[in-house]
């Protein structure tokens, strides 16, 4: 089974001052493949590109290489090679002797390195460049002149870290053509790091999202579009109106007030889900009989090559549609959305749960504070209990001072009527709240939770 | 009319901060034992201070090789150590790097005559005999922080993945050093060999407390001596004279140097 796998990911687990970066890792990379890992800055990803490159060496886990573990050799005798973010040329070197350096580190005769290094500087389409010094070339010469250092070792991986971040838009396209034209013609294996999505999309037979050191979804570029396992991927991978909704039961699923044929199946009956819905999969119609819905268009945006349109439905949502077509701001319309292209997603979670600890009978003990609460009959002071918040309950205050907790806002998504925001406490826990303030990303706020807002219930249950 | 008055304000300071150079420079051709009286002009003591031909001229000469046999050997030494600290401050992280960087900062705002006292106590203190290796050891302690000063810079400018690009060609820690971090580095170490150098050249307080009583004597201690026992020397001028100017052109090499550092770094 594990012949396959040139690199094989176990169990990896990595911590900075306490902070777990990476949490039980697991993947595989099949010979041959382009493998991206793809997530927000912060997530982890370039953590575990450096220990596959071995410059950090994992907490825990194992790495193979063609099933054997390496996470115990230096980086010097691993036969992979890595393109860095911001080329990491040298520039006491010529174009020539930088890509000959790996080269002539294994001592080969002069005659095969010479070949070696012409026949790369003609992949990356670098010719009667060898005598240039790296730092008279362009950002994108200089990111060829990387590739073709790293590649001209003929590395079992090659693995390359957000290599096109400092090239602009332009360069960045046409590299990544390139990329993969140097990807089908040397048939190495890619492990390929990027923030981008789009470029993850381009580039990738199969891509790794990640988020807070955990994998959230491995899939090829069209399953991790189409059929995102949750909201943060669904958010992240491409525009989407991510929905409050409800499976009545197998393909039947209700949001937005309203129920909708789809084709998802297996959540059960009365399930509250997730559902997502691309912006460029709710069409207009004129058409009464297939009209699902009514909308007024509330902007109306141009983008290119296509509009980007809010909507407000009547049953008082907001969503957003791309069109080839614009509707002017005002104009009511029909639309609708086919089965297909409704995606359910399990919900991650409900409600907040915290450990807590009664202390008398208004108060309890979570989250490092006391708060006040009604305590129900048959809790005891000093029982174990299990705190329940709704995620509406929870206040944020504009100043961290005014709160019992002091946080930050991590991760924010708009879920067609309100705001589903993650907060981001001082101790590093989550609490998670619904609001229809407006909020940013990184925005300090004080954390209250009124006592009728704190259900307790007890352990075990 | 305020901006003639702020000139002259300006070259007067220069002036007075010139004048006592020129002075011995002007008063280095002619051959009077008494310095201020001209009695012509002359390059006999030029001529003296190369052919050994005046009074003490073998222990001036040899006070003359002492020194620079001491800055050479202190400037290396100190080169080699203070690359390496560098290199270690670099590689620490928050608190203990800005705790390393202060340390190391403590000893070059320190009066020398300090240092000389503390660093002549240690010796007697751990019964090291004084004289040449005791001179180079104290020369090499207070350079190095020159040179970490000088490298430093040096490596936060340098892109922080060279050195791991190195180790993931298939390079040893070691040949990542010696091929890719010293090349790189290159630049600081040569200017923080010359400020080295320069330092230990002038030094006279530490110098003076760590010699012993051998009678080693560099050219700061030669010309003190010399000068209780009754006037200077007067090829003691051109000999000023000439280490002026060598000091001049190595500070113009280094300010040159930093320069085309600067406008690389630019270009970038």
């Amino acid at each position: 089974m594990a012949k396959d796998y040139i690199i094989d990911i176990q169990h990896l687990s990595k911590s900075f001052g306490g902070v777990k970066v990476l949490d039980d890792i697991n993947f595989y990379v099949r010979r041959g493949e382009f493998v991206t890992l793809l997530g927000p800055s912060g997530c982890g990803k370039t953590t575990l590109l450096r220990q596959i490159a071995g410059f950090i060496a994992p907490d825990e886990g194992k790495i193979l290489l063609d099933g054997k573990d390496i996470s115990g050799i230096p980086p010097y005798q691993r036969p992979l090679n890595t393109v860095f973010q911001r080329y990491a040329l040298f520039p006491h070197l010529d174009v020539y002797d930088n890509i000959a350096f790996g080269l002539k580190l294994q001592k080969l005769p002069a005659k095969e390195i010479e070949a070696r290094v012409k026949k790369m500087l003609k992949m990356v389409s670098m010719t009667d460049y060898e005598d240039r010094s790296v730092e008279s070339l362009s950002g994108g010469q200089q990111q060829r002149v990387a590739i073709a250092r790293a590649l001209v070792n003929y590395p079992k991986v090659l693995l390359l870290d957000e290599p096109l971040a400092a090239l602009d838009l332009k360069m960045r396209k046409d590299m990544q053509l390139e990329l993969k034209e140097i990807h089908r013609k040397m048939g190495i294996t890619f492990i390929y790091v990027t923030h981008d999505q789009e470029e993850a999309l381009t580039l990738s037979d199969t891509i790794v999202v990640l988020n807070e050191g955990r994998i959230q979804q491995i899939g090829t570029p069209t399953d991790i579009y189409n059929e995102p396992v949750n909201c943060f991927v669904a958010d992240f991978i491409g525009e989407s109106n991510i929905l409050k909704g409800r499976m009545i039961r197998d393909r039947r699923v209700a949001f937005i007030k309203q129920e909708f044929d789809c084709v998802d199946e297996g959540f059960g009956e009365n399930v509250p889900v997730d559902v997502v819905v691309r912006p460029e999969d709710i069409y207009f119609t004129t058409d009464p009989a297939k009209c699902q819905f009514k909308a007024k268009v509330n902007s109306c945006t141009f983008k290119g090559v296509h509009y980007e349109m809010w909507v407000d439905t009547e049953s008082g949502y907001e969503l957003m549609i791309q069109d080839y077509d614009p509707y002017p701001v005002g104009t009511e319309v029909m639309l609708y959305i086919d089965p297909d292209d409704i995606q359910v997603m399990h919900k991650e979670r409900t409600r907040n749960v915290f450990d807590a600890k009664v202390t008398d009978s208004g108060h309890v003990e979570m989250l490092g504070q006391s708060w006040d609460c009604e305590v129900p009959d048959g809790f005891a002071a000093g029982d174990e209990a299990v705190a329940e918040v709704r995620f509406e309950d929870v206040e944020l205050l504009d100043h961290q001072e005014d709160g019992k907790i002091a946080g930050e806002v991590h991760f924010l998504l708009y879920k067609g009527d309100h705001y589903h925001l993650t907060i981001l406490t001082e101790d590093g826990d989550h609490i998670w709240v619904d609001t229809n303030d407006i909020w940013d990303k990184g925005d300090l706020v004080g954390v209250d939770i009124p006592a009728k807002g704190i259900k307790l219930i007890r352990r075990n249950d | 009319m305020k901006k003639v008055l702020a000139k002259c304000y300006l070259w007067l300071l220069l002036a007075l901060l010139y004048a006592p150079l020129f002075f011995i420079a002007v008063f280095s051709f002619t051959e009077s034992r008494v310095l201020g009286n001209w009695t012509g002009f002359s390059t006999k003591l030029y001529s003296n201070l190369f052919t050994g031909g005046m009074n003490g001229g073998a222990s001036l000469i040899s006070a003359v090789e002492n020194t620079l046999l001491i800055a050479l050997i202190s400037a290396a030494f100190s080169t080699l150590l203070g690359t390496v600290a560098a290199i270690g401050i670099h590689n620490l992280k928050g608190r203990k790097r800005q705790t390393m960087q202060f340390l190391n900062n403590i000893p070059m705002i320190n009066p020398d005559i300090i240092t000389g006292v503390s660093l002549f106590l240690l010796f007697v203190f751990l019964g090291v005999s004084q004289g040449y290796l005791t001179v180079i050891l104290a020369h090499i302690t207070f350079c190095t922080p020159y040179v970490v000063l000088s490298v430093l810079p040096k490596l936060s400018q340098m892109n922080p993945n060279i050195y791991e690009a190195a180790l993931d060609l298939g390079a040893t820690p070691a040949q990542a050093l010696r091929k890719v971090l010293i090349p790189e580095l290159r630049p600081g170490m040569v200017s923080g060999f010359i400020l080295a150098f320069t330092m230990s050249l002038d030094d006279f307080a530490v110098t003076f407390f760590t010699r012993g009583t051998i009678g080693l004597d560099t050219l700061s201690t030669y010309i003190y001596t010399d000068a209780r026992k009754g006037g200077l020397t007067p090829e003691l001028r051109p000999l000023m004279t000439l280490i002026f100017l060598i000091v001049l052109i190595l500070l113009v090499v280094i300010n040159i140097r930093q320069e085309k550092a600067n406008k690389t770094v630019k270009s970038r």
